[in-house]
């Protein structure tokens, strides 16, 4: 698989570039800035693309705007965003573009546990999803106006919810609150039924149907 | 007891001015030196009532001399009486045009013609009549040595007349210090109100100078808080990340390392973490970029998240106000949530933030717990006092015992 990297800290980009070899990924081009990303993308149509957020000229959001063309333009590209902060309505707005491709969202910091971003890296690679569990914690922040429906979930079914959103199957979210399978199954039901969403299958369709309730706008 | 005391004063007052004391004779000095600032007035008037054609030119000339009469009875007041009047600050030289303009509306100017037109001849008129009362009562007082002294009279005969004379003498002899000491109040204040800058103009002026300084030196605080933050952000931060990063691949490729080798490199890649997360807290605590990326909404819901409660927030902003007022109300929130999870065992809260018609950014943070929040007693309030202060901000506290507590906050953010 090819992938392409966009970070300007060269330190973190030898290192991102040995993590992504290490996950089986073939690093086909390396970049400083948005506009080198998108050259890249468009000659190499990697399977994933790997963007800091904050990079040259403006050093503001480069990344997710870089990332929405992406999407836009690059269909089967999956796009994972690492940020030395996370702001939620990047993530509701990266997933609001339609698009069969996978979508991460991480704090810069997760690449630590090389492990656990390894694996990140193949699920969103593999069209899934991964929203950072700060991300997650601020779309549950509940917005002014209006009755919550937050309020009718136990505080279980909430935990569920949260790593749900994370992009997190069955099995790891079973794995995450050690009970079994079914049950998590049973709660999931539930928080469609409460939340009154539709219920869905596979990860990432399960994720939007979670954030377009939580954030109302995608 | 009292009226001991003030008899004391009195008395202490009357010796002081007595005719043999400093005072008398620093008061007299200056009463007297206020007869030759008055000559070219004296001698204005005269001219335009005596000389043909009653011309007016000689007063317009003392209007001219005003400047350098100013100056002159300013001089008198220190030098004789250690009085100081500031001089009035004027922004243009006076020989320019606008340097004219500029006296001519300045009330200062008019206030000092007051001064040189109406009180100056007073003052002259009683420094004259104070000389008159010293000579005349020395005269009259030693009228015995006199008639002793001067040829052709009958030496020293005691007659009703000459006693008399003398009495008058020394009483007036007696009067002029207090006369003198009473004048010379009367002129330095005049002067001092009259001819110095105005004082409640100049305290307007300071105020507007310290309150404008002091936006300096938060604008700078704040500019060097956003500096610190970003070489720590895209510095140490950075590098502490690849550390981290490598000692984590250290640790995924190197399966067949001694246990011992192992254990000192998953206490480092731990260690590089916690460093990674201490550093974090620390820039949130300064300036957050997200904050200066993207605003108070943005900022808030980060804090809002790492909240140990649920936080209902409300942000409701048609623009970004000043960076120093975010700064200032993101502070507000990020202390007053902190507080809120320390003391108020509380199992909910709300942030409302608006902008008021009359631009003000409205704060109001309420939480459901135990009140009895006291201003005067948590470190956590003063800070929050302190620093809502020094943007002119207000801040109320409403915290009955058994509680809800409500912070409001209202920062004043320019139009």
């Amino acid at each position: 698989m090819r992938a392409v990297i966009a970070e300007d800290s060269v330190l973190l980009r030898i290192g991102l570039v040995k993590v992504l070899e290490m996950a089986g990924f073939e690093v086909a081009a390396e970049t400083g800035d948005a506009e080198a990303l998108l050259a890249a993308v468009d000659e190499h149509r990697p399977q994933l693309a790997l963007v800091d957020v904050r990079m040259p000229p403006g050093f503001t959001d480069e990344g997710v705007r870089a990332a929405l063309m992406i999407r836009q333009q690059s269909p089967a590209t999956a796009v994972l965003l690492l940020s030395q902060y996370v702001e939620e309505r990047y993530a509701a707005d990266l997933l609001a573009v339609p698009s069969g491709a996978g979508i991460g969202y991480l704090l810069k910091q997760r690449v630590a546990d090389v492990e656990e971003f390894i694996e990140t890296l193949r699920r969103v690679a593999g069209g899934g999803t991964a929203l950072d569990p700060q991300v997650v914690a601020q779309l549950l922040v509940r917005r002014g106006g209006g009755p919550d429906p937050l309020e009718r979930l136990t505080p279980r079914e909430r935990e569920v919810l949260a790593l749900m959103a994370e992009g997190r199957s069955n099995t790891g979210i079973a794995t995450e609150l050690v009970v079994s399978e079914s049950a998590v199954a049973k709660h999931i039901n539930s928080i469609f039924a409460k939340l009154d969403l539709p219920v869905a299958d596979g990860d990432h369709r399960r994720v939007l149907a979670v954030l377009r309730f939580l954030d109302g706008t995608p | 007891m009292e009226s001991s005391g003030a008899l004391r004063r009195a008395l202490g007052w009357a010796a002081a001015h007595a005719p043999w004391s400093a005072w008398a004779w620093r008061n007299t000095a200056f009463t007297a030196a206020a007869i030759p600032p008055a000559l070219p007035l004296a001698l204005g008037f005269l001219l335009l009532l005596t000389a043909p054609g009653h011309s007016p030119v000689p007063l317009l000339l003392v209007v001219a001399l005003s400047p350098f009469l100013t100056a002159l009875q300013r001089d008198r007041c220190w030098s004789l009486l250690g009085i100081d009047i500031p001089p009035v600050v004027r922004e243009h030289p006076l020989r320019s045009f606008r340097g004219l303009t500029e006296r001519l509306r300045s009330e200062a100017t008019w206030r000092q013609y007051g001064y040189h037109f109406l009180v100056s001849p007073l003052a002259a008129l009683g420094g004259g009549v104070l000389v008159l009362t010293w000579a005349v009562g020395a005269v009259c007082a030693t009228v015995y040595a006199w008639s002793w002294a001067l040829p052709g009279t009958t030496g020293p005969g005691w007659t009703r007349q000459y006693d008399v004379l003398t009495a008058v003498g020394g009483l007036l002899l007696l009067a002029a210090p207090w006369f003198a000491a009473l004048l010379g109040r009367l002129d330095s204040g005049a002067a001092l109100a009259l001819l110095g800058p105005n004082r409640a103009r100049e305290l307007e002026r300071r105020v507007e100078d310290l309150a404008e300084s002091r936006a300096g030196v938060l604008d700078a605080a704040d500019l060097e808080r956003r500096r610190i933050e970003r070489d720590l952000h895209d510095g140490a931060q950075q590098r502490l990340v690849a550390l981290a990063m490598n000692l984590g691949i250290a640790r995924a490729t190197l399966p067949g390392l001694p246990s011992e080798a192992k254990a000192v490199i998953d206490e480092a890649h731990r260690e590089a973490k916690e460093a990674i997360e201490e550093l974090s807290s620390l820039v949130r605590g300064l300036h957050p970029a997200v904050l200066e990326d993207r605003g108070l909404d943005a900022a808030l819901s980060g804090i809002a998240a790492r909240a140990p409660l649920p936080v209902e927030l409300t942000v409701d902003l048609p623009a970004r106000p000043d960076p120093t007022v975010e700064a200032v109300a993101y502070f507000v929130v990020s202390e007053a949530l902190a507080n809120v999870a320390k003391h108020a065992s509380a199992s909910r809260c709300s942030v409302l933030v608006t902008r008021t018609a009359n631009d003000v950014l409205r704060l109001t943070v309420t939480d459901d717990g135990v009140g009895g929040a006291d201003p005067a007693a948590g470190t956590g309030l003063t800070g929050l006092r302190k620093r809502v202060g020094s943007v002119d901000g207000n801040i109320m506290i409403d915290s009955p015992r058994g509680g809800p507590t409500t912070v409001t906050v209202e920062l004043p953010c320019g139009p």
